[in-house]
């Protein structure tokens, strides 16, 4: 197989530990005086965003930053939990660079480029740096040094958080970055502003129509490089951990103007959420990650016990992921577990009146944090209830607020009886297709953080979102733009006024009136859960061919339907959050029919695209390297037609095998 | 529908900023205690656009407690009647059968109604803008262990932090203060080695740009720690106020 000719990912030349220190040397720069006179228009104040948006603004550029959310600082990177790793090697258990990038690479089931990893390894160190320096409180140890903790698909300690709000304290920080610039005049903020397309001028991506969702007004604005942090479309899923406002309809706009989407059928699906109680439900809710460095997860050995967990003992219980994988145990990395408990509870082993869940139990480490207290405190008579309190205390201190969560959704307390989880959709590794300098196939066009396809292969490890989200804001993004920038100071001012720009709005203000126009009977809500079902049951944690073909087809089915019976509510002149969401569901309906004709593609099971009829004989996702290495690379040819392009990915640094966790 | 509980709503309607508002009464039927306050939203929006019915405009995003979008003054407080939890994770298992709900937005002047529930909270960005943050480019940072943060120093900062600037505080306060909110961003950096260069001129900022965006006095009432969702502490203002008189002692800045 080889690259098709209109992919070139811009690798630098040389040994993979130079690639970046090398391109970082020699990528055009762009004078003071030039950088006050380019535009530069950001999509999404996450942490890609604000990171990006506070760091180009520092560097002298006039930047334009936009948000759906009333502020930035409600993007969704604030909800992620666990925390951010970081190759620092200060537990000193034998991290280092490389071991970073190969960890990310193999828990992305060597499905990801190799230089775009390194770098991100490489630049891990400074984030926290970074983070450190804007405030960002970190957990600490009683020296007054920073705390680490281990997570899935990890054998070292390189995770940094702060409690289980770790998104939250990184995104205000980047936030209190980006509200500076705004203070000083040099970033133009936009809240409450949707980006609804991209302009294109002669091959060049020039700017966006967007819409105030407070007056409905459709803005026109140019800049000379549009950067796209808009975040995963893990939503087409309808139920998902993610926020109800997370969309695809920037990066899809993009899609649709000629940047190519990159592995669009790579979701992740997280083990440890709260399942499903009911018909009502909005979204799920995640337990982190981070839980299953203390938490055991477990089935009864028998088949519908219904006894509370804590009732049944111990000789009954089989801890599945500690027996099938004993070197990881309930650190394996996210597909892997989430696929141990699907397997489970299609067995008839689950747990709860939906049988669709298994225990995640906090006993044993009640016990051992409670023993280890006593110790401290030289108590070597200890009662077993002193040592359950001290013990609850220390669980409390680690994981307070996901306890408290999930007592308050579920009415249960989980200090006393064992959580019930469930696999849920939380990630999606797939998007905007980027070369090494995070550019799309449209020149000026960029993508950044879970918004592109770039850096986690097929599954992503945990507390790597937030690092690949700074990393391309802080460190990546600043340097690579150069090399695009520094042919447009010639280029001067751009006219909204150009006949692009005209064009553009009015095909967004065409299918904004179509919409309203339709006034059919369905709310864009019931076709929104709709699609998720499908989506869930057909291209969801287990594919195959049979469900595939059958999801294009109910989703073709779907999409007439939409756009002949929904019924949108109000007019485009005002505040109408039910507009804008028809407006993104639409594009959902045309996103699921590509994830699915990408899982019918790949004739394998990778990381998180777990194929039924590509496994081995202990159920373990099966490979084919010989027909599969590469990215596939969509490109929209219009009225829902695609044409893949692969990029074939070269592992010269890594040796390629099963991915064992055994 | 899946549940047994019948509601009487009394949900505040308002076209936009410029227009009066007022109660409109709904009757929502099987509703499961098992939903999110806002999926009873949802339902009831559901009915509506099934009626014909403009739907209900609320903030929301996250539904986990977190990104502080949500803020309903419901019975006549702020995301309800359970502490140290947002509207999002409250429940109705929290309310009975037969109950009458009042759902109005949270009321100051600072945070005008854009409608019916949702309002404009943009003066905090603009107090944040003012000095909430401490001027460190990228790029500049040392390595992070080179600077030990005592672990009770980074605990109290940390919890400060945990302010989702939902706006609680403000609606809870009979003045309409923002202080427990700005206390609290002025505490976290007061309380942080790094935040020390820029500590008298933050609060001398802060302060001043909240009171330009007509936020109220503080009168020791203690409601709006009692209604935050994140329990963010009153003992955060009592440091504001000492990070602010020594500032003004040593400064014309503001």
């Amino acid at each position: 197989m080889a690259t098709s000719s209109r992919l070139d990912a811009k690798i630098p030349q040389g040994p993979l530990e130079t690639k970046w220190s090398k391109f970082r040397s020699s990528v055009p720069l762009v004078n003071p005086a030039n950088k006050r006179n380019l535009e530069i228009i950001v999509i999404g104040t996450g942490l890609a965003g604000a990171s990006a948006a506070a760091t180009l603004a520092e560097l002298g550029y006039k930047v334009k930053a936009f948000c759906f959310q009333d502020s930035p600082r409600r993007a969704h990177s604030i909800a992620a939990q666990g925390g951010i790793n970081a190759a620092k090697n200060y537990q000193n258990d034998g991290d280092s660079i490389h071991r970073l990038f190969y960890d990310t690479v193999k828990g992305g089931d060597y499905r990801s480029r190799e230089a775009n990893v390194h770098r991100l390894a490489e630049v891990s160190g400074s984030i926290i740096d970074q983070c450190v320096a804007q405030g960002v409180p970190f957990a600490r140890e009683y020296g007054g040094l920073l705390s680490n903790r281990s997570f899935g698909g990890v054998q070292v300690q390189r995770t940094f958080y702060a409690a289980g709000q770790t998104g939250q304290q990184l995104l205000l920080g980047a936030y209190s970055g980006l509200q500076r610039q705004v203070g000083m005049g040099t970033v133009q903020m936009y809240n409450r502003h949707e980006m609804l397309d991209v302009v294109v001028i002669d091959g060049k991506c020039r700017g966006i129509i967007a819409r105030n969702l407070i007056t409905g007004e459709l803005e026109r604005h140019a800049g000379h490089a549009v950067l796209l942090c808009s975040g995963g479309y893990g939503n087409v899923f309808y139920l998902s951990t993610n926020a109800l406002g997370s969309n695809v309809t920037a990066a899809w706009k993009a899609h649709k103007r000629g940047a190519f989407f990159g592995n669009p059928c790579f979701t992740q699906i997280h083990p440890t959420c709260i399942p499903v109680s009911g018909e009502h439900q909005s979204k799920l809710t995640l337990m982190s990650e981070s839980l299953r460095n203390d938490g055991r997860i477990w089935v009864p050995k028998a088949k519908n016990d219904n006894r509370p967990g804590n009732e049944i003992p111990e000789e009954e219980r089989d801890y599945y992921l500690e027996r099938r994988y004993p070197a990881f145990g309930n650190l394996v990395p996210r597909d892997i577990a989430s696929r141990a408990a699907k397997e489970r509870c299609d067995a008839g082993y689950g747990v709860g009146t939906s049988k669709l869940a298994v225990f995640l139990d906090f006993a044993a480490a009640v016990q051992r944090y409670g023993r280890a207290e006593a110790n401290k405190n030289n108590i070597h008579n200890a009662s077993d209830v002193d040592i359950t309190l001290w013990g609850k205390a220390v669980v409390k201190e680690k994981y307070g607020n996901l306890f408290d969560m999930y007592k308050q959704i579920t009415g249960e307390d989980p200090y006393e009886v064992p959580m019930r989880i469930y696999p849920a959709v939380h990630y999606t590794m797939g998007g905007l297709w980027v070369d090494y300098n995070l550019m799309t196939t449209v020149p000026g066009l960029y993508s950044l953080g879970e918004a592109n396809f770039s850096d986690h292969g097929a599954n992503r490890l945990g507390a790597s979102a937030l690092m690949q989200g700074l990393a391309d804001g802080y460190f990546v993004i600043p340097y690579t733009i150069g090399a695009y920038l520094a042919s447009e100071i010639r280029t001067g001012k751009i006219s909204t006024d150009h006949e692009a720009f005209v064009r553009t709005e009015k095909e967004v203000k065409d299918r904004i009136e179509k919409l309203l126009s339709i006034q059919g009977k369905t709310s864009p809500e019931t076709f929104h859960r709709r699609l998720g079902k499908i989506m869930w049951d057909k291209c969801g944690m287990a594919r195959n061919e049979k469900g595939l073909k059958e999801a294009i087809a109910e989703i073709r089915q779907l999409r007439e339907e939409f756009w002949k019976d929904v019924k949108v509510m109000g007019t485009a002149g005002y505040f109408n959050p039910e507009l804008d969401k028809a407006n993104r569901i639409a594009d959902f309906m045309e996103l699921g029919e590509l994830m699915c004709i990408d899982a019918l593609d790949r004739n394998e099971s990778c990381g998180g695209h777990f194929r039924e009829e590509y496994q081995t004989e202990e159920g373990e996702a099966l490979r084919d390297d010989e027909n599969y290495m590469y990215v596939s690379a969509w490109e929209n040819l219009g009225n829902n037609k695609w044409e893949l392009h692969k990029e074939e990915l070269i592992y010269e640094n890594i040796k390629i095998a099963q991915r064992s966790y055994k | 529908m899946e549940g047994n509980m019948n509601l009487s709503l009394k949900v505040w309607r308002q076209s936009n900023k410029d227009t009066a508002g007022g109660f409109e009464n709904y009757n929502l039927d099987s509703v499961s205690p098992d939903m999110s306050f806002l999926e009873m939203f949802d339902v009831l929006n559901e009915k509506l656009v099934v009626e014909g019915k403009e739907p209900i405009a609320f903030d929301h995003d996250c539904r986990e407690g977190i990104c502080g979008s949500c803020a309903m003054y419901i019975n006549g407080r702020p995301h309800g009647p359970l502490k140290g939890v947002t509207t999002c994770q409250l429940h109705m298992r929290s309310f009975n059968d037969g109950d009458t709900i009042v759902v109005e937005p949270w009321r100051a002047k600072a945070f005008p109604v854009l409608k019916d529930l949702v309002v404009d909270r943009d003066a905090f960005d603009r107090i944040m803008s003012s000095g909430g943050f401490i001027s460190v480019n990228t790029g500049n940072a040392q390595d992070a262990n080179s600077l030990p943060v005592p672990k009770e120093a980074a605990d109290d900062a940390f919890s400060a932090a945990a302010c989702i600037a939902c706006g609680a505080c403000v609606a809870a306060c009979k003045n309409a203060s923002a202080m427990l909110f700005v206390s609290a961003k002025i505490s976290q950096l007061a309380l942080l080695p790094q935040g020390q260069a820029e500590r008298s001129i933050r609060a001398e900022k802060m302060v001043a740009q909240m009171d330009a965006e007509g936020f109220g006095a503080c009168t020791n009432t203690g409601a709006c720690s009692a209604e935050c969702p994140k329990e963010i502490s009153m003992s955060n203002i009592a440091r504001m106020n000492r990070e602010y008189i020594g500032a003004k002692f040593s400064s014309t800045a503001v």
